[in-house]
């Protein structure tokens, strides 16, 4: 059976670069997004079991795309993963809301976000 | 044409005023008022012109020339004053329910009974003879209508019958009820109408004079200039009738306010004030409609007939002489309009005066009518005005047919105009000058008078006259039309000249160097200063009057009916919120409220008279009154104190909130500051932990990747530290921690400087940097660092967004100098010009991929040019490059 697809979507180049080496290294099977509009693009073909997710981007932001995961049948599946600098309270709440699984701040622990993400995607796994 | 014809005519057009009156009544009782219109009002204020206006104005003109203007041109100018004069007069009688001039003048100095009689005598002695005047003009005019054809016994049939039926006809809309402050519907639709009549037909003879007799008004005039007597006439003499022209001016200022058939439809019949505002240019209009053909038929009069007529018969002369029936008639009819309508309300007005001031006192004297249950009252009230007003009539009657026929339309006229300016003083002053008192206003008038018929009235009637030829007693300088030798003036003007001089003099001399008494004073107060009571002035009346409300309500029912009586009681009292209490003394104001109903009734004298049978006035002691007068004045100081120091709390509070928003502004922007710095911060923070992070759990990792790792910490916690630096820095310029240490530069040297700084960062990218600046100095006063950074910044971000090329250039404008940074970059959008000084905008709006640097660069950019005294600015098309430019005075 084929690894688990992830989708990681960031416009800062370093911290995508870090994320994508974070899953690979991990098992996941990972595909970039450097913006929210290649995002959105990919996910006319592809269908990622799970979705890490910047939230503050040009033009399109992780809000809309969580939205258009949400509202698609065919990604009901995929779990959204929300990695921000917006740490308010209100923030994380708004994630949650929007349907989010986790909602991880910046900056992040590499180990604890790992884990995180390993226990989110078991039930999946046979 | 014969009498019995015209008297016929005559009557349809009575019967036809009786018609127009009734529908005007009954209009009222469906509630749909004809006269409750600004257009009526002005229309009823017309009765000033007269059958004088109608026929004399052209005997005038054909003997001086345009002199007959005066007439109309004075109250022209008054009605420029209507709305400070007119206006206040009618919120003073509406308040006080006051019906007549005598009323008045009366209550304005302290209710004094000898005023009011003074006033009335002096009216009924002026104006009668003006009454008559225009009972002979109908006389005339229906002598003139019927020609030769019959004898004189037919035509004082004709002339009698028509008088009789104007009487029945003035008793009857004239004294409808015992309320005077009633209107007369009725009567006023009718005034109005007749002003109508007399307009359209003085415009028809006028027409028919200029256009049927005569190829319009060149023809006429240019016929008229060839006779040497008319042509005369058209001229201003140079010189002469300054001063006599100056004196109609006033006499018919004071003529248009103070004739009691002016005081009547203006004041008393006035329904609404805001109907004055019309009558402001509706009233000059119609004088000058009216006057527009004086001069064509008084022309054309002298060039038909020359002196073989009378001139104030040419403008019925003229269409009978041309045998024109119908527009004679019509003419007649407009004459007829004329004198009748004034007859009608001068004679109303006048009886009011003398049955409330003349004799309901005397009446009321005689004890009989004190006691309650009378109710028979309020019709003998009724047939003592309707008695008054075929006592007027009489009269007149009686002096048209007893003076002679040699007097002019005019000279009567103006007499009675020189007799009713003399309640002038006393009226105006008494609304505009709190210091004349009753004592001012009985001398002047008194004296007034006394030089009226003097110098006019007793000239007049006996011209011939040993002391109107040679002076009283053989003194030269008593002649009544000389007096003090001062000659060569219109004896009208002369006339006006001394008895106003002295009725002014007396008015303001006598009351400043006499006492007032305190009800004189108090009014004096409330009627100058009537507008700041308010539209319903009635509490600030001062009374202080005791009486049993039984008796208050008993006597009132004397005058109006008991039912009546009661229910204006229970309305005032349930309006006032007065408990009404019928075994106990009444409340004050009740009192106040019995008096002037009764005051609307029987007049303010009368009722003062009756009231005091009921009522124990407490005399307003001295103390109490200027008390009272003082307590107002302080409550208005108080007031305005209140008012300025509300205004200035307003200011406050407003200033307060702008104050307020701004700080909400800046606390919001504060907020969102460090919301984005906080931001900005974790993003590089976020790189280098998990990067290092993954380099120390990651042992194997190959070095080529480890290094790239290890370079990618480097570069964010470079971009992080010098984030931290910008934020402080920005910080420093924005509170104004920062002071400028203004030193002088060497601005061009300074740019080629920076931009030899930036020359290898260029090349790598290759780009060219050009620098196009003069061989000057460029001398500035600035902080040299600051100034650096800023080329730095601008410089930088071009060599960020160029393609290939910068251009760098200095100019210099009238007083300042201007630096300029050209790339030939991918340009911005003109709507974002106005964002991208902002902090952050970068990072707000990145449209931009990965934004470059830390986003406060030319945030505070701006801000130190802005210390400098410069500004910064940009100007871009997207796709074509973009300019960045900034100032520095010179």
């Amino acid at each position: 059976m084929a690894n688990s697809k992830i989708l990681v979507v960031d416009d800062d180049p370093y911290i995508l670069m870090s994320l994508e080496f974070l899953m690979k290294k991990n098992g996941f099977d990972v595909a970039v997004a450097r913006n929210g509009a290649e995002a959105m693009e990919l996910l006319q073909s592809m269908q990622p079991e799970a979705v890490l997710l910047d939230i503050m981007m040009p033009d399109v932001d992780g809000y809309q795309i969580c939205a258009h995961i949400k509202s698609t049948a065919r990604l009901s599946a995929c779990k959204v993963v929300f990695i921000s600098a917006k740490t308010s309270e209100a923030d994380v709440q708004r994630g949650y809301d929007s349907g989010a699984s986790l909602y991880i701040t910046k900056p992040f622990s590499t180990r604890h976000l790992v884990k995180q993400i390993k226990e989110l995607m078991v039930p999946a796994a046979p | 044409m014969g009498p019995i014809t015209i008297l016929m005519i005559g009557l349809v057009y009575l019967a036809l005023l009786f018609g127009i009156a009734t529908w005007a009544e009954r209009r009222k009782l469906q509630g749909k008022s004809v006269i409750n219109n600004g257009t009526v009002y002005a229309l009823s204020l017309g009765v000033y012109c007269t059958a004088w206006t109608y026929y004399g104005s052209v005997g005038r003109a054909a003997s001086s020339g345009i002199d007959f203007l005066s007439i109309y041109l004075g109250p022209t100018m008054m009605a420029a004053f209507f709305w400070p004069v007119l206006r206040k007069i009618i919120r003073i009688s509406k308040v006080l329910q006051l019906t007549s001039l005598a009323d008045f003048v009366s209550t304005r100095y302290g209710k004094n009974f000898s005023l009011a009689v003074m006033v009335t005598v002096f009216a009924a002695v002026g104006l009668i003879p003006y009454i008559a005047l225009q009972i002979k003009s109908i006389t005339h005019s229906v002598s003139a209508l019927a020609q030769q054809q019959s004898g004189a016994g037919q035509q004082t049939v004709a002339i009698a019958v028509m008088a009789v039926v104007l009487m029945v006809f003035t008793m009857f809309y004239g004294a409808r009820s015992v309320d005077t402050a009633e209107k007369h519907e009725g009567l006023v639709a009718v005034i109005a109408f007749e002003s109508v009549v007399k307009l359209v037909a003085f415009l028809a003879v006028g027409i028919y004079v200029t256009y049927g007799l005569y190829n319009g008004f060149g023809d006429l005039f240019s016929k008229a200039r060839q006779n040497p007597n008319i042509a005369n006439l058209l001229l201003l003499k140079p010189g002469k009738g300054y001063f006599d022209w100056m004196a109609m001016l006033a006499l018919s200022m004071f003529a248009i306010l103070l004739l009691p058939r002016q005081f009547q439809v203006g004041v008393v019949e006035n329904v609404h004030e805001k109907h004055v505002y019309k009558a402001i240019w509706m009233l000059p209009l119609y004088f000058l409609l009216i006057n527009l053909f004086v001069l064509p038929i008084a022309v054309g009069g002298m060039l038909s007939f020359g002196s073989s007529i009378e001139a104030d018969s040419f403008v019925l002369a003229l269409p009978l002489a041309d045998g024109k029936l119908g527009l004679s008639v019509l003419t007649w009819l407009g004459g007829f309009a004329a004198a009748t309508g004034m007859i009608v309300v001068e004679t109303i007005a006048l009886s009011i005066m003398i049955s409330n001031n003349l004799i309901m006192p005397i009446l009321l004297r005689l004890g009989r009518f004190q006691k309650p249950g009378q109710n028979q009252l309020q019709a003998i009230i009724l047939w003592i005005r309707r008695g008054s007003i075929a006592v007027v009539l009489a009269l007149a009657l009686l002096y048209s047919f007893t003076t002679g026929e040699s007097l002019s339309l005019v000279s009567i006229g103006l007499i009675s105009f020189c007799a009713v300016a003399q309640f002038a003083p006393a009226v105006l002053g008494g609304i505009f000058w709190k210091g004349g008192n009753k004592n001012g206003a009985v001398a002047g008038l008194a004296a007034g008078f006394a030089l009226w018929i003097y110098t006019l009235a007793l000239p007049h009637l006996w011209p011939q006259s040993s002391f109107v030829l040679a002076g009283l007693g053989g003194q030269a300088w008593l002649k009544p039309q000389a007096l003090f030798y001062l000659e060569g003036f219109d004896p009208a003007a002369h006339a006006l000249f001394w008895s106003l001089l002295v009725n002014v003099g007396l008015y303001v001399s006598v009351s400043m160097f006499s006492k007032a008494n305190n009800q004189d004073r108090y009014h004096a107060e409330w009627f100058v200063d009537v507008f700041k009571h308010g539209a319903n002035g009635n509490n600030s009346l001062v009374w202080r009057g005791v009486a049993s409300l039984a008796d208050l309500t008993a006597l009132l029912g004397n005058f109006i009916g008991t039912e009546r009586s009661q229910n204006l009681m229970a309305a005032y009292a349930n309006r006032h919120a007065i408990p009404l209490n019928h075994t106990q003394k009444a409340d004050p104001r009740l009192v106040a409220f019995t008096e002037r109903i009764l005051g609307s009734t029987i007049g303010t004298a009368s009722a003062r008279i009756i009231v005091s049978t009921v009522a124990k006035e407490e005399e307003l002691q001295n103390d109490a009154l200027i008390n009272i007068l003082r307590e107002n004045q302080q409550t208005i100081e108080v007031n305005k104190e209140l008012r300025r120091q509300g205004q200035e709390l307003q200011k406050t509070t407003r200033l307060l909130e702008v104050a307020n928003t701004q700080l909400k502004q800046l606390d919001a922007q504060k907020d969102e500051f460090l919301y984005t710095v906080t931001h900005e911060l974790r993003t590089p923070l976020t790189s280098i932990r998990a990067l290092s992070e993954i380099v120390q759990d990651n042992p194997d990792l190959p070095h080529q990747q480890r290094q790239q790792y290890l370079e990618a910490i480097g570069n964010e916690s470079e971009r992080l530290s010098e984030l931290i630096t910008k934020v402080l820095l920005l910080e420093r310029y924005e509170t104004g921690r920062h002071r400028v240490n203004l030193a002088p530069v060497m601005l061009a040297q300074l740019i080629r400087h920076v931009v030899e700084r930036m020359q290898p960062v260029a090349t790598a990218k290759n780009i060219t940097i050009t620098c196009a600046i003069a061989d000057w100095q460029a001398l500035v006063q600035a902080e040299q660092q600051l100034i650096t950074q800023v080329l730095y910044n601008l410089l930088g971000n071009a060599v960020k967004f160029a393609k290939s090329n910068i251009l760098v250039a200095l100019h210099a404008d009238y007083q300042e100098w201007q630096v300029s940074i050209t790339d030939d970059g991918k340009g911005i959008d003109p709507a974002l010009h106005q964002f991208i000084f902002d902090k952050f905008f970068q990072a707000h709006n990145q449209t931009l991929t990965k934004p470059e640097g830390t986003g406060l660069g030319l945030a505070i950019s701006k801000k130190i040019v802005a210390l400098h005294g410069g500004s910064i600015y940009v100007s871009s098309k997207p796709q074509a490059g973009a300019t960045f430019v900034f100032t520095l005075p010179i």
